[in-house]
């Protein structure tokens, strides 16, 4: 269809007869279209004058007069190209065909309520599932960890290396930097009492209670529960999960295990690096900002936190990480076969986790309190 | 409407992966309003054919010159409007997952005819039906439906703009006989209504003697012979041989034959 010398189409009324003029091509769809809704009824049209003609225009034609009528063009418009003919007739037989289906109505203030009501009821079936997922994930360890033929230290390292070891330089970078920006907060806070030397300690309890494991574990659950969820949800959009399952084997034991027991090797080693990299970054501040040497950063560590702190810290990373995976997990079994599904999944599994990460954080808190370790 | 006039001249094409050479000077033709059929063992490289024609693909080497003007050499902006004058169905359908059946169709309409949304989808549940899907199918996920499903609304979407050059990559493949035979009758049909060239990566024998005018032949990083199957099947290749003097080629011939009998001869 050459887009030079093109006539717009046109509906002309000539005494009684209807002449469609020019090109009925899908530029001019809109215009053909309104020409074509104010003629009430026509049985037949002449088609001498017609330009060029593509199914857009002649969807058009079947509109005006009707598919029967166009079905039966041979006899009103013999003059008619056969190529014509067959593409009018093609698209007659595809509109009796397709009576437009109706769509569904809903009022507004229902449609709300009903998906108020949907989402109560995915996050309290969310909820159930992750319960149900994290106890399957249990009873496959337990019955895992009886039969030593069925470890998999491959597929356990190599997750090691892509959750752990190559998370250390992003997690030592934040956490340092994190760490100078306690360090100045405590020392603008704290000049005012002359009390400069507390900085140390802030950095330190921060640190060790609760900024190692949070910051590693939040940067875990962006970067890994993420990984996890559109790992195995495009495994299952492939159909791989099937295949697996079809050859008998377990995706919990496969897939889920490894990856679980990477994060829970993973994230107490980079709770620690975070701790040791926060620390440094306050350090680093008290000796250029404060004149509070390594050496005495050191000794004061020494002298006033006690062992508990640390343990209080790292304890939280192995339930952390656990929770950070089996929910990236999950997201992935539950995406469906669509690249949007990968995708709504994988943003749900961050959210979640994160949420579950400060939740657990804040519940910890108060028990550490009320314990008073 | 059906001549000799080339829509599409490829002429010492070269495309290479790193030291893996997959086209070394090909020469092809599409001539306005045939059926080509392209075939050629796994990994001659079809598809990377039809990527390169289409534009997916910048060729290592050698000219590609579609409707008179060679794609490498225009502006963006002019490539764009002359790949819209292209359908393409992917192997493996590439609905967009996101969108039901008619907005599928529908996304080109708006996009580039600039139809409100109304008119598209309206245009669009016509197209579906030139396919042959049923009404209710309009509304449907791309994930609820069978392959065969998927291979139709997929034609529905490279028919959208109604374009001059079709290309399918193995639309027959994973179809039942009953459904590729059909797919093959309606993409006869559609071609001799709308007058379109195809460009048809197949290795459906049944396609190839069903509904092909002219039959490429893709061996050795170039095409050893494009033409009639007459003339294909003559060619003196151990390759062609096998491929249509085997079992297979032997019985798709006599279905054809028998098929075509009574109505005639049709070409």
């Amino acid at each position: 269809m050459p887009d030079t010398a093109s006539r717009p189409g046109m509906l002309e009324q000539q005494a009684h007869r209807l002449s469609a003029v020019g090109d009925w091509t899908l530029p001019h769809y809109a215009r053909l279209r309104d020409a074509v809704a104010r003629v009430h009824e026509a049985d037949s049209v002449d088609l001498t004058k017609l330009g060029e003609l593509d199914t857009s225009g002649a969807s058009l034609l079947v509109d005006l007069l009707g598919p029967d009528a166009v079905l039966e063009v041979a006899q009103w418009a013999p003059g008619l190209p056969p190529e014509r003919q067959a593409l009018l007739e093609a698209v007659a037989e595809a509109s009796r065909t397709s009576p437009v289906p109706p769509p569904a109505p809903r009022p507004a203030p229902l449609a709300a309520l009903a998906s108020l009501g949907q989402i109560v009821e995915q996050l309290a079936r969310q909820q159930l599932q992750l319960i149900a997922f994290i106890g399957l994930t249990l009873s496959t360890l337990l019955t895992t960890l009886l039969t030593p033929w069925r470890w998999r230290p491959t597929s356990l390292v190599a997750h090691v290396q892509q959750t752990g070891l190559n998370a250390i330089p992003i997690v030592a970078l934040l956490t340092f930097l994190v760490g100078a920006v306690v360090a100045f907060l405590g020392a603008t806070v704290l000049r005012d009492f002359g009390a400069t030397i507390y900085t140390v300690n802030l950095v330190a309890y921060a640190f060790l209670r609760e900024f190692g494991v949070l910051l590693a574990a939040i940067l875990l659950a962006g970067r890994t529960a993420s990984a996890f969820t559109a790992q195995i949800g495009s495994m299952k959009a492939n159909e791989e999960l099937d295949a697996l399952r079809a050859q008998g084997l377990d995706p919990m034991e496969l897939l889920v295990l490894p990856r679980v027991l990477a994060m829970t090797i993973s994230l107490p080693i980079l709770t620690l690096i975070g701790m040791l990299c926060g620390m440094f970054g306050g350090a680093l501040v008290c000796a250029m900002a404060l004149d509070i040497s390594f050496a005495q950063f050191l000794a004061i560590v020494q002298r006033d936190i006690p062992l508990g702190h640390f343990l209080v810290g790292i304890a939280k990373a192995p339930l952390f990480a656990f929770v950070i995976a089996v929910i990236g997990c999950l997201e992935g079994f539950k995406a469906e076969a669509s690249a949007q599904s990968v995708g709504e999944h994988t943003t749900s599994s961050v959210v979640q986790s994160i949420f579950m990460v400060i939740l657990l954080d804040a519940l910890a808190a108060l028990f550490f309190m009320e314990m008073g370790w | 409407m059906r001549g000799s006039e080339p829509i599409v001249e490829i002429r010492g094409l070269v495309n290479r992966f790193g030291r893996h050479v997959v086209h070394d000077g090909l020469d092809l033709d599409i001539r306005r309003g045939e059926i080509l059929g392209v075939v050629g063992g796994s990994g001659t490289g079809k598809s990377v054919l039809l990527r390169s024609i289409v534009g997916l693909k910048r060729p290592d080497g050698g000219s590609i010159r579609v409707f008179g003007e060679e794609l490498q050499r225009l502006p963006s902006s002019r490539r764009a409007s002359i790949e819209r004058r292209f359908g393409v169905l992917f192997q493996r359908g590439a609905l967009f997952s996101s969108l039901n059946l008619q907005e599928n169709v529908a996304l080109p309409l708006i996009e580039h005819a600039g139809l409100s949304r109304v008119d598209a989808e309206r245009l669009a549940r016509v197209k579906l039906a030139l396919a042959g899907l049923p009404a209710d199918a309009a509304r449907l996920d791309p994930a609820a439906l069978s392959g065969g499903m998927i291979k139709r609304a997929a034609l529905a979407r490279a028919l959208a703009l109604d374009p001059e050059v079709l290309f399918l990559d193995e639309p027959t493949a994973g179809l039942d006989p009953i459904g590729a035979a059909a797919f093959d009758r309606l993409l006869v049909t559609l071609r001799d209504a709308l007058g379109f060239s195809v460009f048809l990566v197949t290795h459906d024998l049944d396609t190839l003697y069903s509904s092909c005018d002219r039959v490429a032949v893709i061996a050795q990083k170039r095409v050893l012979v494009a033409d009639t199957l007459s003339v294909v099947e003559a060619t003196d290749d151990p390759w062609i041989r096998d491929y249509f003097h085997g079992p297979r080629g032997r019985a798709a011939n006599k279905a054809a034959q028998q098929s075509t009998l009574p109505e005639g001869e049709r070409r």
